[in-house]
């Protein structure tokens, strides 16, 4: 049997401040498979965020055991854990989190960088996932020069061209109009349908997490439902 | 992350915030040319002097009263005519041993009147001294003996007093004394900032008929070769302080005196380039500021690229390269604006400046070394961010 994507057992998140403890998650046990779509819902201040981080290997759990990709990441140092982000890992963020004087081509391809390919490979691939995004035809123009929906689908560009196992978007259509977040939900369906890409989405909206096969409720640093919970 | 990769992202940065880069780099750059110029003047005096003082002559041993050293005050002369005699059979060979009375007096021709430098010296003197003639002839023996009124001419004051005329046989007035020019010496230019080629030789003897006093001021030996010069200079001191046992005497040789003016300008120049590397120091503290507030504003961007999957010391080449790039790009800048500086100092002015290869290099490294030193602490902040924090920055 092929490994789950994440495999939680027990997760919790503190935080100090100012010498109070704040538990942002209090003991989460989930497992999501390969090529699975997953919504988590829930309130603000309910701890998605913080989950979303320890999936995505930018953090690390206060306490429990959390394997990627069958890995426990409590074994690995900062640098295997980067290296993990690069290959398994694709993000998408509400605010996009492109920068701002690099063309779209080359914001794409700045995964690659860091897995050592050279500029040659590194634009060719980002060709294709911007074609595959719809893109092709906004190579070269900045952030600024593009619209929030084409914005964002640069990132889901970035977050594909490393061919990664899971895409983690953390409210990807939060700053986006209804089309644009519509458009943006389709390319995601689409990379989770035809190219067995595990998608993660964080979300207030129910139309939104519709689009998931699954749905799990957060409240208060504890997963209150989840839809696939006997899986 | 390759290195090529990293320094072609840290150049893009740079030249993202051109106008900042450019000013980070100010404080290197006046660093860098400051350390390469005053160490060229430094250097240029040094061989000048050093040249001067081989220009003298070979294997010369000057001998004068009183101790010789940094600091000592000069002591009055009480050694004569006859001290100078006794000298030579020390030496045995009397021909290379010769004699210096030196006054300011002025010297005049018609209304062309030049105040200058006064050496009664006698007919060894160039057996000593590299002096080579263009006119005339040297002083004689016989002009000694006889206290002859003549003169030899620097080849400057020549100029100066008779113009395009030859002097040869024309008369002079020297502190009120009519002389005859005999002869008149080659350019061989200064030495210690004393214009040779500005001075009068006349007979030792007549000198001291016209200073009034008996007195000379040095003696200078010829050594017959350099392994000479070492017990030369102790026969002479020895044998003149058992003449006179309550004094002491002095011999130095050029090769003390190139030792001595060496380590002082060395120690000179040394300072000169310690306190210029100082502003090179602040220059640094300037990079690592600016670092600094690089790694602040772009707290987000360091967010995304952990996030993408950059390790730490995947961050900490990226700033510290950026670091470094400003040093060494404000340092080259320094170097060709120093360089530049130096040689148009050496043509347009009577400074000398040598441009070392030395200084170049050690300025280069140095700051290369200050990017890094300064650049360490700013690009650790930013390998060490947390992902998640730097994300949310604003
Ligand atoms: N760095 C931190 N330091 C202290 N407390 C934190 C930190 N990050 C998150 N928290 C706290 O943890 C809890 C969960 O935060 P989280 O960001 O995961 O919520 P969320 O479900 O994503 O909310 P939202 O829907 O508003 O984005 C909150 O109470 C928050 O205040
Ligand atoms: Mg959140």
């Amino acid at each position: 049997m092929q490994d789950h994507a994440f495999e939680g057992v027990g997760l919790t998140r503190a935080y100090q401040l100012e010498g109070v403890t704040v538990e942002a998650l209090r003991g989460v046990d989930l497992r999501i498979g390969q090529g699975e779509f997953v919504a988590i819902l829930g309130p603000s201040g309910s701890g998605k965020s913080t989950l979303m981080h320890l999936l995505g290997c930018l953090d690390r759990p206060t306490s429990g055991v959390l394997r990627v990709g069958g890995v426990d990441v409590a074994t690995l140092d900062d640098s295997s854990l980067a290296d993990l982000r690069n290959r398994m890992i694709g993000f998408v963020f509400q605010s996009f989190h492109l920068l701002a004087r690099t063309s779209a081509l080359d914001n794409v391809a700045l995964p690659l960088v860091y897995r050592g390919l050279g500029k040659v490979e590194r634009r060719a691939m980002a060709r294709q996932a911007l074609e595959a995004v719809g893109l092709g035809h906004r190579m070269d123009h900045r952030p600024s020069q593009m619209s929030g929906g084409e914005q964002q689908r640069v990132a889901i560009a970035r977050a594909l061209v490393g061919e990664p196992q899971v895409v983690l978007a953390d409210e990807p259509t939060g700053n986006l109009d209804t089309r644009n977040g519509a458009e943006v939900m389709a390319l995601l369906d689409r990379l989770n349908a035809d190219r067995g890409v595990a998608v993660v989405i964080v979300t207030h909206e129910p139309e939104i997490a519709a689009h998931a096969r699954r749905q799990i409720h957060v409240r208060d640093g504890l997963i209150e439902q989840d839809t696939h919970e006997n899986r | 992350m390759r290195t090529a990769e990293a320094l072609r992202m840290a150049l893009e940065a740079l030249r993202v915030n051109r106008l900042r880069s450019g000013l980070t780099m100010f404080g290197v750059i006046v660093g860098v040319l400051a350390v390469v110029i005053l160490v060229a003047i430094g250097t240029g005096a040094k061989n000048t002097v050093e040249k001067e003082i081989a220009g003298l002559g070979s294997n010369i041993i000057l001998v004068v009263p009183g101790q010789v050293g940094l600091g000592a005050a000069p002591t009055q002369s009480r050694l004569d005519l006859t001290d100078v005699a006794y000298v030579r059979r020390i030496v045995g060979d009397p021909s290379k041993v010769t004699v210096a009375v030196n006054s300011g007096e002025s010297v005049r021709v018609g209304r062309t009147e030049v105040f200058t430098t006064l050496t009664g010296t006698d007919q060894n003197m160039s057996n000593i001294f590299d002096r080579p003639l263009r006119r005339g002839r040297y002083l004689s023996q016989t002009d000694v003996d006889t206290r002859r009124r003549v003169a030899v001419l620097g080849a400057d004051l020549g100029a100066k007093l008779f113009g395009d005329v030859d002097p040869i046989g024309r008369q002079v007035t020297i502190a009120g004394v009519r002389f005859r020019v005999v002869g008149v010496y080659e350019t061989v230019g200064s030495t210690f900032g004393v214009d040779r080629d500005q001075e009068v030789h006349v007979p030792v003897t007549t000198a001291q008929r016209l200073i009034g006093l008996p007195r000379i001021n040095g003696i200078a030996v010829g050594a017959s070769g350099p392994d000479e010069i070492e017990p030369l200079q102790k026969r002479v001191v020895a044998g003149l302080e058992a003449r006179y046992p309550d004094e002491k005497f002095s011999a130095v040789t050029q090769t003390q005196l190139l030792g001595t003016i060496g380590t002082v300008l060395g120690m000179l120049t040394g300072v000169l380039a310690a306190i210029a590397g100082i502003s090179l120091i602040v220059g640094g503290v300037g990079v690592s500021n600016i670092m600094l507030v690089s790694v602040r504003e772009r707290t987000k961007e360091i967010g995304l690229r952990k996030a993408l999957g950059a390790r730490q010391r995947d961050v900490l080449g990226q700033f510290l390269i950026e670091a470094v790039l400003l040093t060494t790009i404000g340092g080259m800048i320094g170097i060709a604006i120093g360089v530049g500086g130096s040689l148009t100092i050496q043509a347009l002015t009577p400074v000398p400046a040598v441009v070392t290869w030395w200084s170049v290099a050690l300025a280069f490294g140095v700051s290369a070394a200050v990017g890094v030193f300064f650049g360490v602490a700013p690009a650790r902040r930013a390998a060490r961010l947390d992902p998640v924090v730097a994300l949310r920055a604003e």
